[in-house]
């Protein structure tokens, strides 16, 4: 049945789309958009079958070249990766629409490698979520961060430098947790992830797997962008061109984070993080920190692209916070803070987007009168900051109230005020764009109207309803997510 | 600094020609002694490409362009990509795993149709990083041209 043979689909579809788009373009150079639209499609509804499937029978396994797990690749995919691998796939299937405008305009004429790259970077990231072999995720992190480089670079003369920044970053990351990985083959001699958590805990006294952890919790925090490491997102995500600050913003921090539970609660026992070395409770402190740093970081900012970047950073907080805390509540509303953070921040950077393209301005203090003239496009802005400062219905309240009883359930009454004043200061840098956007001009000015162009307005629109759809039913993602969770910390 | 692309050298080109048949013709054979021997599609890839630079250096990137095109080395790099996949894919087909060779009817037994396979792989992943590796010596000489 082609049904047991859907892991693996996913990324050969991937794989081919990505070596096709160079013979697509040859054809012609326009087909290249709706060719990377296509297969982001058919990868977004491989993973909701996914997703389905895991949800009716139960976890998936998929042996590549029909070599039993211990010896061969496995794709095992239960419901925290189907999960992830719906968000992944859903935003660059959305953002590929989206993108046709956008970097038609800011990268002119070279949309060969650019979706021949945009493939290879959502095609990386989904074969990070889905692997059951940590060489093979350490393979994928490889493939995609070498991908969002490029593409980064892509943007102009400042975003080369960014790029090259966050390549120096990435590269150290990368090769920590290649030496992780190694240190646990070294003791254990398998890199499957299932066979590594039968052998570890009988090395569980020797020091060297704390060599192992922390080198691996290093580099994934430098790929995820925790607060002490993240120098390389702000610049990556002000300079790369719009759509592609929009993808990376809404997906590949995630998948880092993703990597992060995996190795932390599956590979590694959760037990073991969390009362023998307090792994978890320094990742907790350092989120604390990161959350509200970046909340004041972000007040500071100009450029609404850099306030966005620094909000991700504060965003990125409240998810490791969640995982962090490690237990089942606050762990629930960490991963759908994944769910959220993607759906509103995606958002909230293809709208700044769309004002680029239609205006140019980057600049928050030049806005006035922006309500007036893209009207849609602002008001989807407004559901992207409401979420993101938390106000209910909004998918954002969900999450963070999760986070906040999470918190209050392991008796850690700091990080409530954290969370709330964290709140208190997104509303701040949020309400300095409102002011501008809506209140900056007399009422008899005249302002003409100039919305976004269809086929970047439609996703943004997608997303800000998706923000109040998750938000509205968010006992639909909460009560797939608690099936995970319940079973990894009971 | 001037670029001299094309070199007059009578001893570079002499000998070129003479090379360059003998390391594309070794390059084939570790193309297809990877799946029984040492070798591969890389260090194969990587002869052959070598072979073509040589040949660049001596005639021109006129010359060599005349033979690969760079839309050429796109098709290459993407027709062994496909047909790595492809085999992959066959493999799917016959009813086997993604990359289960075995189960593919070529040969008489698994083994033997596990060695065809890797072999179309080898061969797939050759295309690839030999059109690679040119596609980088074009763009460098581009550079270096200042075009």
């Amino acid at each position: 049945m082609i049904t047991d043979h859907l892991p693996i689909l996913l990324i050969i579809i991937g794989f081919f789309g990505a070596f096709f788009t160079p013979i697509i373009g040859m054809i012609r150079k326009k087909l290249c958009s709706p060719w990377a639209t296509f297969i982001t499609m058919l990868q977004f509804l491989i993973s909701l079958l996914l997703l389905y499937n895991v949800l009716a029978a139960g976890n998936l396994s998929y042996w590549l070249g029909g070599w039993q797990p211990p010896w061969g690749i496995e794709y095992a995919v239960d419901i925290l990766n189907a999960f992830v691998l719906v968000i992944v796939a859903g935003v660059c299937f959305l953002v590929s629409i989206y993108s046709r405008k956008s970097l038609g305009l800011e990268v002119p004429g070279k949309e060969i490698p650019l979706y021949t790259l945009y493939i290879v970077l959502s095609t990386g990231m989904l074969g990070i979520v889905i692997t059951g072999d940590v060489f093979n995720l350490y393979v994928f992190l490889e493939i995609s961060s070498l991908a969002a480089y490029a593409l980064i670079a892509l943007g102009g003369r400042q975003s080369a430098m960014a790029s090259f920044n966050y390549m120096i970053m990435g590269t150290i990351s990368a090769s920590f947790i290649l030496l992780g990985i190694g240190y646990l083959y070294v003791m254990t001699g398998t890199l499957n992830m299932a066979d590594l958590s039968i052998l570890l805990p009988g090395i569980y006294g020797r020091p060297v797997l704390l060599v192992a952890i922390a080198l691996i919790v290093v580099g994934l925090s430098i790929k995820t962008a925790l607060y002490p490491l993240h120098t390389w997102l702000p610049d990556a995500y002000t300079h790369a061109p719009s759509a592609i600050s929009a993808l990376l913003a809404g997906t590949f921090t995630k998948v880092g984070i993703y990597a992060l539970i995996r190795v932390m609660f599956t590979v590694i026992s959760p037990s073991y993080v969390i009362e023998t070395v307090p792994v978890m409770s320094m990742l907790t402190w350092l989120a604390a920190i990161g959350i509200l740093a970046g909340s004041i970081l972000a007040i500071a900012q100009y450029d609404i692209k850099r306030m966005l970047a620094y909000s991700s950073v504060s965003q990125i907080g409240y998810i490791i916070l969640g995982v962090g805390l490690a237990n089942n509540i606050a762990m629930t509303g960490g991963i759908l803070h994944i769910l959220s953070h993607s759906l509103m921040k995606t958002g909230l950077f293809m709208v700044s987007g769309a004002i680029i393209y239609r205006t140019g301005i980057k600049n928050i203090y030049q806005l006035k009168g922006m309500g007036k003239k893209m009207p849609y496009t602002m008001g989807a802005f407004v559901v992207g900051a409401l979420s993101m400062i938390g106000i209910p219905p909004t998918v954002g309240f969900a999450s963070k109230f999760y986070l906040a009883w999470g918190a209050l359930e392991a008796g850690k009454w700091v990080f409530v005020i954290v969370i709330l004043l964290s709140s208190l200061l997104t509303a701040v840098y949020f309400w300095r764009i409102f002011e501008n956007v809506y209140f900056g001009v007399h009422e008899t000015e005249e302002i003409k109207k100039d919305e976004a162009p269809l086929s970047m307005l439609i996703p943004i629109v997608i997303f800000a309803a998706l923000v109040f759809l998750a938000g509205i039913f968010a006992s639909i993602p909460i009560e797939v997510i608690k099936i995970w969770v319940i079973g990894v910390l009971p | 600094m001037k670029a001299a692309p094309v070199s007059n050298d009578i001893i570079l080109r002499t000998g070129a020609s003479i090379m360059v048949p003998v390391i594309l013709l070794w390059g084939f054979y570790v193309l297809v002694h990877g799946a029984i021997g040492p070798g591969g599609g890389f260090q194969a890839g990587v002869i052959l490409a070598a072979g073509f630079i040589l040949y660049t250096t001596a005639f021109g990137l006129k010359e060599a362009k005349k033979i690969l095109s760079v839309k050429l080395l796109m098709v290459i790099a993407s027709t062994g990509l496909f047909i790595y996949t492809g085999v992959g894919v066959l493999a799917i087909i016959f009813g086997g795993n993604f990359l289960e060779y075995g189960v593919i009817p070529i040969g008489e037994t698994p083994a033997e149709a596990s060695k065809y396979g890797i072999e179309m792989v080898e061969i797939g992943i050759g295309l690839t990083v030999m059109a690679i590796m040119l596609s980088i010596f074009y763009d460098i000489v581009l550079k270096e041209k200042g075009g």
